[in-house]
């Protein structure tokens, strides 16, 4: 008895010990974590989606100027996001939005999830690239080209001439090297078959992606697979040199100075993120300062280096290096935001029948 | 018969006994009840009722249940889930008997390694799968949820073996039975509720498994889980995610019914043992299988050491670039200014937190599934179904279930940083469930009724027969909660703040985002998350080597 007793004793000892340091690594609390700062002060929440990134200096000189904090809540992409704010209209989960872009404004809109409100910094750019319809209740912060991305070098290594143009991609000298991404499942593989829809009309693009079938396009569902394995001039160093990206990708492959990747700026289709103030906030007030911000010169000036995206403005430069890698497209495509959301399944359905057969 | 009579006598006896006992079980199942049906039921409830009358808008239920390709999907789903689960068993089962039966050197080394899969986000599995296997589609798809799996497998039935009693199959041997006799007539039927249980939960983590899918089967091969995503939140089609949640939620309950009559008629009380006494040096043609186990770990290590590689490797040689921008703050501030030390250590709390409520409601659910009278079968199997559905039910189906109805639990619960544990909890819950309740349903109930009758109360009962014989399954089922909890992705990535990413959502930012640096930090988080994961399952593993079961 005596003995059992011991070694009970020392087997809760053991126990316990591993417990307790289990414990010091996770600097456990059932409440999860550091308690908020500053929970009694007052705030205002952004919902976004989860590329958004402001610096902190910026959001502490609107804390100070503002006299309340604002505090960002991200909810996955562009889609999900657009979703989550119809789904929870009467009740947001925060007071203001930014991150619906131009492919899901017309949703927006539709279920009422914004209230009317123009910035007076709206006519300093923004206001170019307001949502038909929604012109009231939407600002234009940022703008995200979708377009073709090139790997000059592997052009220069075999002395070929690179491509310039969608109609160059049906072409006998670029089989198989392009890699799109499934209009879906991916936000830029939607932008490109919009693309094709812009120039080849609802009863011709599918015509066309025959020829691009034909002539050994590549279809993946995500931009991670196409762009890191397959794409020749990122990382992965894959075997395919055209692929579905960003007019702002170039900028992020720069090596000694140099882009070693470009953007085909005929091909691509304009990508416009909105922010606005939600309908059933109790905070109009301080949701408008935060449209105000989003769109003054301090927070533009960010943006490209910390979303890859083109200032809405149009007083605010883009950085040096970007000038160089990845100007902004002058004439891309584009599809009023109404008839996208119309045409969309059908579209989808009609490219899945054409790629997939 | 005796043993019946004696119980009936008991019964007439201590009848207000009996009534209070029946009272305290209804009283522990009311706890992890209770939290499924607030953080699973009705969010699930709410969404799938507001997608099924959203003012007649997106495709109608029945265009969605009458359409060729929603059953060809149903059938992929089901198919594909079916062949993982068999692969996962085949390669699991040799290395579960290495863990439980082997007394060889290398055999923790072992047992650690082969959970490390399971934490690995989809993202970067289903990036290395198709890096290995281009173009395979299906085979790459089932290859990858197996490999997800072996640890599911090896664990859980690893777990049970350890306890059986091998006189049982020494006897068959000397009877002059050949250890392939010996293993199906002995062995196998008595590891068969821990096989059939390991298969109903890797069945539901392949038949809902998203990330691998999507990234593998391109188009062309869709799932349930997959289908409902697209619907709910590209096309805004709610109701027709919702037809199509319904059946995932009918072939998830149909495939656990399944899978309990099959254990039911199986299931025996055993001759648990200690471990010590199982385990021994292999002999003969036992090191067939361990070499066979030797191999699949192997096998499961190939993709792991390809993903630290691609950490390490840069445009020009070898650098280290991606650890030190995750130790600082990322290059271009993926996180937020977090870095990948804070990423992990949110990671590692909220998988504690997570780890307690799973053990909590796992155990309390496990206690009560095992003392459930047997004349109640229909009562135990609902229970215990209604426990596995949360993995086998979609989860954005769950998110969107949360952000509808949250809002009326006090303080807005919907923004609540609890949720993440939470929502973790209910994936790791089965598993300890799973873990658990084998073991204490082979305890032989003689045991506990003479325990009884020598005057010890119920709690007493519990402690001093079924605690130490179930004591290893318990750490087992705590490692691999906490486990569940770290690699948890689907829910978390629905649910997680931004200002703290867990360290698989801290991936999944990072490789989304164009650039070298970034693709070498996600891949360094990866490496991050393993080390973690190890050093997690070391502690617990630590706490083991004062193993209980001295009876």
């Amino acid at each position: 008895m005596r003995r059992h007793q011991t070694r009970s004793q020392t087997r809760a000892g053991r126990v316990g010990l591993a417990l307790a340091a289990v414990l010091t690594l996770a600097g456990c609390t059932l409440v999860g974590g550091p308690a908020e700062p500053g929970s009694g002060e007052r705030k205002v929440v952004l919902v976004t989606h989860d590329s958004f990134v402001a610096p902190q200096e910026l959001l502490d000189r609107f804390r100070r100027q503002h006299g309340v904090k604002l505090e960002v809540r991200k909810l996955g992409d562009a889609g999900r996001l657009t979703n989550e704010l119809a789904l929870t209209k009467a009740n947001p989960v925060g007071d203001v939005a930014f991150g619906v872009d131009s492919t899901f404004a017309s949703r927006a809109l539709d279920e009422g999830v914004f209230q009317p409100y123009r910035s007076p910094d709206a006519d300093k750019g923004p206001q170019r690239h307001a949502p038909e319809g929604g012109q009231d209740r939407l600002t234009a912060v940022d703008v995200g080209d979708v377009c073709l991305n090139i790997d000059p070098s592997w052009y220069a290594e075999r002395s070929l001439p690179e491509p310039a143009s969608l109609d160059d991609l049906t072409q006998p000298q670029y089989r198989d090297q392009l890699v799109v991404t499934d209009p879906a499942t991916s936000s830029p593989g939607l932008a490109f078959l919009l693309a094709t829809i812009a120039k080849y009309g609802e009863d011709g693009f599918t015509a066309y992606w025959n020829k691009l079938r034909a002539n050994g396009v590549k279809v993946t569902s995500g931009w991670e697979e196409a762009y890191n394995q397959d794409f020749s001039g990122a990382a992965g160093k894959g075997p395919r040199p055209i692929v579905v990206s960003y007019a702002s990708s170039p900028a992020a492959e720069v090596q000694d100075g140099k882009p070693r990747t470009k953007a085909l700026l005929g091909t691509c289709y304009r990508q416009v993120e909105y922010a606005g103030v939600l309908a059933n906030t109790r905070n109009v007030e301080e949701a408008r300062n935060v449209v105000d911000f989003l769109i003054s010169a301090e927070f533009q000036e960010t943006v490209a280096e910390a979303m890859y995206v083109y200032p809405a403005r149009e007083d605010v430069a883009l950085p040096e290096s970007w000038r160089r890698a990845a100007p902004l497209p002058d004439k891309p495509a584009f599809l009023p935001a109404e008839k996208v959301k119309d045409g969309r399944e059908r579209w989808v359905e009609q490219w899945r029948k054409t790629v997939h057969g | 018969m005796a043993q019946d009579g004696a119980r009936l006598t008991r019964r007439r006896h201590d009848a207000p006994r009996e009534r209070a006992g029946r009272w305290a079980l209804a009283g522990l199942a009311a706890i992890p009840l209770g939290f499924l049906g607030l953080f699973f039921a009705w969010p699930v409830a709410a969404i799938l009722g507001l997608g099924l009358r959203d003012g007649g808008r997106g495709t109608p239920v029945g265009v969605m249940l009458t359409s060729g390709e929603t059953w060809r999907i149903v059938g992929f789903t089901l198919g594909q889930a079916a062949a993982a689960t068999v692969l996962a068993l085949l390669a699991g089962l040799p290395v579960a008997f290495l863990l439980a039966r082997c007394a060889l050197p290398f055999r923790n080394v072992v047992r650690v390694l082969v959970t490390v899969p399971f934490v690995l986000p989809t993202v970067v599995v289903g990036l290395a799968f198709r890096a290995l296997l281009p173009n395979s589609g299906v085979l790459a798809i089932v290859l990858a949820n197996a490999f997800f799996n072996v640890a599911v497998v090896a664990r859980t039935v690893g777990g049970l073996w350890a306890h059986t009693d091998r006189r049982a199959e020494d006897a068959a041997r000397a009877l002059g039975a050949s250890r392939w006799r010996a293993f199906t007539s002995v062995v196998l039927p008595a590891l068969t509720p821990a096989i059939s249980s390991a298969a109903a939960v890797v069945f539901l983590f392949c038949a809902t498994s998203f990330g691998v899918v999507l990234i593998l089967g391109g188009a062309r091969y869709r799932t349930l889980e997959t289908e409902i995503y697209l619907r709910a939140v590209n096309l805004f089609d709610l109701r027709g995610a919702a037809a199509l949640s319904l059946l995932q939620l009918a072939a998830v309950i149909g495939a656990l019914t399944l899978g309990a009559v099959a254990r039911r008629r199986r299931e025996s009380a055993l001759a648990l043992r200690g471990r010590a006494e199982t385990a021994r040096r292999p002999q003969g043609g036992e090191w067939v299988v361990v070499t066979i186990a030797l191999v699949v770990v192997v096998l499961l290590l190939t993709p792991i050491a390809g993903l630290v590689l691609r950490s390490l490797s840069t445009v020009d040689g070898w650098g280290i670039a991606g650890y030190q921008a995750l130790l600082g703050v990322g290059a271009r501030d993926a996180l937020s200014g977090v870095t990948g030390f804070a990423a992990a250590a949110n990671s590692l709390r909220t998988a504690f937190d997570a780890t307690l409520i799973a053990m909590t409601l796992g155990v309390l659910a496990s206690v009560v599934l095992s003392r459930l009278p047997r004349r109640r079968p229909l009562l135990a199997g609902a229970m215990d179904t209604a426990l596995m559905l949360p993995i086998g039910v979609s989860a954005v189906t769950l998110g969107f279930g949360y952000l509808i109805t949250m809002d009326a639990l006090p303080g807005d619960f919907r923004t609540s940083p609890l949720l993440v544990p939470f929502a973790q909890a209910l994936v790791a819950t089965p598993l300890v469930v799973r873990t658990v309740l084998p073991v204490l349903r082979a305890v032989d109930e003689r045991l506990r009724q003479a325990a009884a009758t020598l005057g010890a109360s119920p709690f007493r009962v519990w402690r001093e027969v079924d605690l130490p014989m179930a004591g290893r399954a318990l750490l087992a089922a705590a490692g691999f909660a906490y486990v569940i909890a770290l690699g948890e992705f689907g829910a978390t990535s629905f649910l997680v703040r931004p200002e703290a990413p867990t360290l698989p959502v801290a991936i999944a930012r990072f490789i989304s985002r164009p650039g070298e640096l970034n693709n070498q930090m996600a891949y360094a988080a990866c490496t991050m998350l393993m080390v973690v994961t190890v050093l997690v399952v070391l502690a617990i593993e630590r706490a083991r080597v004062a193993e209980v079961g001295e009876f």
